[in-house]
């Protein structure tokens, strides 16, 4: 399957947005600049991009703790992303959320909350809200593979099915719950069959190839569009930073468990690259464009931490502001 | 002018959700039982033949993502009630109540909100014991950004029912199985008792007693009692337990400087130590005595009949406390 160049190239800016932006916080993080916990996005932009890409800017996605990607992929401001991540006013949640809590409701990014499944049933919500009003619309919901270590995603499953409710599914497989390899949480299975009990149909793709990605959300959206009910999507993608923070521990002490070689081989996997020499060697542009959509994106980023950096706190007498609407 | 219109609270209740359904197509009715009277009583009748199944959802018990489906239904622009027809099973909701619905609204910086209401029913005695019983009002209240009604007649339930749905914020609507019958006026048009206001029920000038839900009946009751032995207990209902009507409170204290908290939940840390702590920390200077509270022991509900008869408070116990208060013995 192929695509237009001006998407494929839409692909790889977006992920290069991602992917700067959280690079970009490094810096600010080591140096107690950013406080707020951050678990970074690098490596696994192809699914957040290729996913949001197969939606309608009317679409509603729900994320996780790690959603500076599902933020950006669906069309939030990188400004009011940066600002919140340094806990600013002008931050997309006027610094009450921080990392965690990125919202851009004009574009459908409705939320996202680091309650391991905690916003899985709201996807569940968004959908069920399309599907009384019959608006057409789809929900993601953005997960990793520790959420299915949660009762609740069952539940969910089964009540999205038995409503045949416009909701997509979207795990994020990166193999790790926190410090825990995915073989120590579960037997192994693949995680898009637990949707299988339920009547739910899903597939296991590649995680760092957006192409894949992407179509494979074509299908699940067109799915839930035409009324035929909720998809599962397993992606297998790898996080190449810590758990939290650019290691696995914010301040920037060495705690990550994984074995070296593991981050290496899926260092020569990274999506980005990928996504790149497909560009290249398909004639699709020449690496001088892709230098030069690189360029674009590192000044936007600059742009956009500048501002974040330059932004005021909120003003301490507004503690209690937006404790009732 | 004829008399008002009298009917049930539970019926009260109905006709909100009937009214609130039909004004607005975004108002939807989700949870266990909804087309099951042993599960609601009546307040769900006539509501799923009239709005179908899309908008009236009974659901398999999975009360996490049931609820946590109105919540994100109400992130994504609706306006649910999701029914609990027993508090208890809230626990398993309180994720979605407290971690997400609570907190959305301040965590998103104002720009997203959550109008769901949260109807949890109160279904003790019955022999039914401590899963079968358990009042959490107080839990949900500790809660910033929670709302929390509990009406205590069939005006108050149609009103707040209303107010609830139509609030901006998530609002936890308690009731009260053993209040299903009681009966009262309820004007036929929809109308709305406003969140955070109490209720003077009636005057008196040596106590107040501050009550909620069916503990009101019970504080009219040792009121009644009390007016034979010559002390004069002012009553309020307090109909919203979050946020509290403190001027209501601080006034009557002010006029009898004697007060008994009565509630319906356990003692420690509860809605009747708010009161109490209200009261000390506001209306001091009014006191003429210690405040007391007149609240279920710190005790999970019984079974047998015979504990369920000294578990729960009633108005005997209401005058004792306010006698004592009044007259020292």
């Amino acid at each position: 399957m192929t695509y237009p160049k001006e998407k494929i190239l839409f692909f790889y800016r977006q992920m290069l947005r991602i992917r700067l932006c959280e690079e970009a916080f490094v810096d600010p993080i080591l140096k107690g600049e950013i406080r707020t916990p951050c678990h970074l996005y690098s490596g696994q932009e192809a699914v957040a991009v290729g996913v949001c890409a197969a939606l309608d800017e009317r679409d509603y996605v729900f994320g996780n703790h790690r959603s500076h990607g599902h933020y950006l992929a669906k069309g939030g401001d990188m400004k009011a992303m940066a600002a919140e991540i340094f806990c600013r006013k002008a931050g997309c949640a006027r610094g009450r959320g921080g990392s965690m809590h990125l919202i851009a409701p004009e574009a459908g990014m409705l939320g996202a909350a680091p309650i391991v499944a905690g916003t899985v049933s709201l996807a569940l919500g968004a959908a069920l809200a399309a599907a009384i009003r019959k608006d057409g619309r789809v929900a993601v919901s953005f997960f990793g593979d520790g959420a299915v270590g949660e009762g609740v995603v069952y539940e969910c499953l089964n009540f999205a099915a038995l409503k045949r409710l416009p909701l997509v599914f979207a795990c994020e497989n990166n193999l790790y719950a926190t410090h825990m390899p995915i073989r120590e949480c579960r037997v192994e299975r693949d995680i898009w069959e637990i949707g299988v009990p339920f009547g739910i149909p899903g597939e296991k793709i590649d995680g760092n190839d957006v192409m894949a990605v992407h179509a494979a959300a074509l299908r699940a959206v067109e799915r839930c569009r035409s009324g035929g009910g909720p998809y599962f999507l397993e992606f297998l993608t790898y996080r190449l930073r810590g758990h939290v923070g650019p290691d696995d521990n914010i301040q920037g002490t060495h705690t990550d468990i994984r074995p070296p070689e593991e981050i290496v081989a899926w260092r020569g996997r990274d999506p980005i690259d990928r996504l790149a020499d497909y560009i290249v060697a398909g004639g699709i542009a020449t690496p001088a464009a892709l230098k030069e959509i690189r360029e674009e994106v590192r000044q936007e980023v600059a742009a956009a931490l500048e501002f974040a950096a330059q932004s005021p706190p909120p003003p301490q007498e507004e503690v209690n502001l937006y404790v009732f609407a | 002018m004829s008399s008002p219109r009298v009917m049930t609270y539970s019926l009260a209740i109905n006709e909100a959700l009937h009214q609130a359904m039909e004004a607005d197509p975004t108002v939807f009715l989700i949870g266990q039982g909804v087309k099951s009277p042993w599960y609601v009583g009546n307040t769900a009748q006539g509501l799923l033949d009239r709005f179908g199944p899309a908008r009236v959802i009974d659901t398999p018990v999975s009360e996490n993502a049931v609820t946590g489906a109105a919540v994100g239904a109400a992130v994504a622009g609706m306006r649910p009630i999701v029914v609990h027809p027993r508090m208890d099973f809230m626990f398993y909701a309180f994720d979605p109540i407290v971690n997400e619905a609570a907190n959305w609204h301040y965590m998103s910086g104002g720009c997203s909100s959550v109008p769901v209401v949260f109807w949890g029913i109160i279904n003790r005695g019955g022999e039914q014991a401590a899963q079968h019983s358990q009042a959490l009002h107080g839990m949900f209240a500790h809660v910033p950004g929670l709302k929390v009604v509990m009406p205590a007649t069939p005006y108050d339930a149609k009103g707040l029912m209303l107010a609830a749905i139509r609030d901006p914020n998530p609002v936890v609507f308690v009731d009260d199985r053993w209040l299903y019958g009681q009966e009262g006026p309820v004007p036929e048009e929809p109308y709305e008792v406003e969140i955070g206001r109490g209720r003077l029920v009636r005057g008196g000038k040596d106590v107040t007693l501050v009550a909620s839900s069916r503990m009101v009946h019970e504080a009219e009751r040792a009121a009644l009692l009390l007016e034979g032995e010559g002390i004069g207990a002012e009553v309020i209902d307090l109909r919203t337990i979050k946020p509290l009507d403190i001027d209501l409170i601080l006034s009557s204290l002010d006029k009898t400087g004697r007060l008994v908290v009565v509630d319906g939940g356990w003692r420690t840390c509860g809605l009747a130590a708010e009161v109490a702590a209200l009261a000390a920390e506001r209306g001091f200077g009014s006191l003429k005595a210690p405040v007391v509270r007149v609240t279920l022991p710190d005790c999970p509900a019984p079974a047998s009949a015979a504990l369920e008869k000294v578990y729960y408070r009633t108005a005997a116990d209401i005058c004792r406390a306010a006698r004592k208060l009044v007259t020292g013995s």
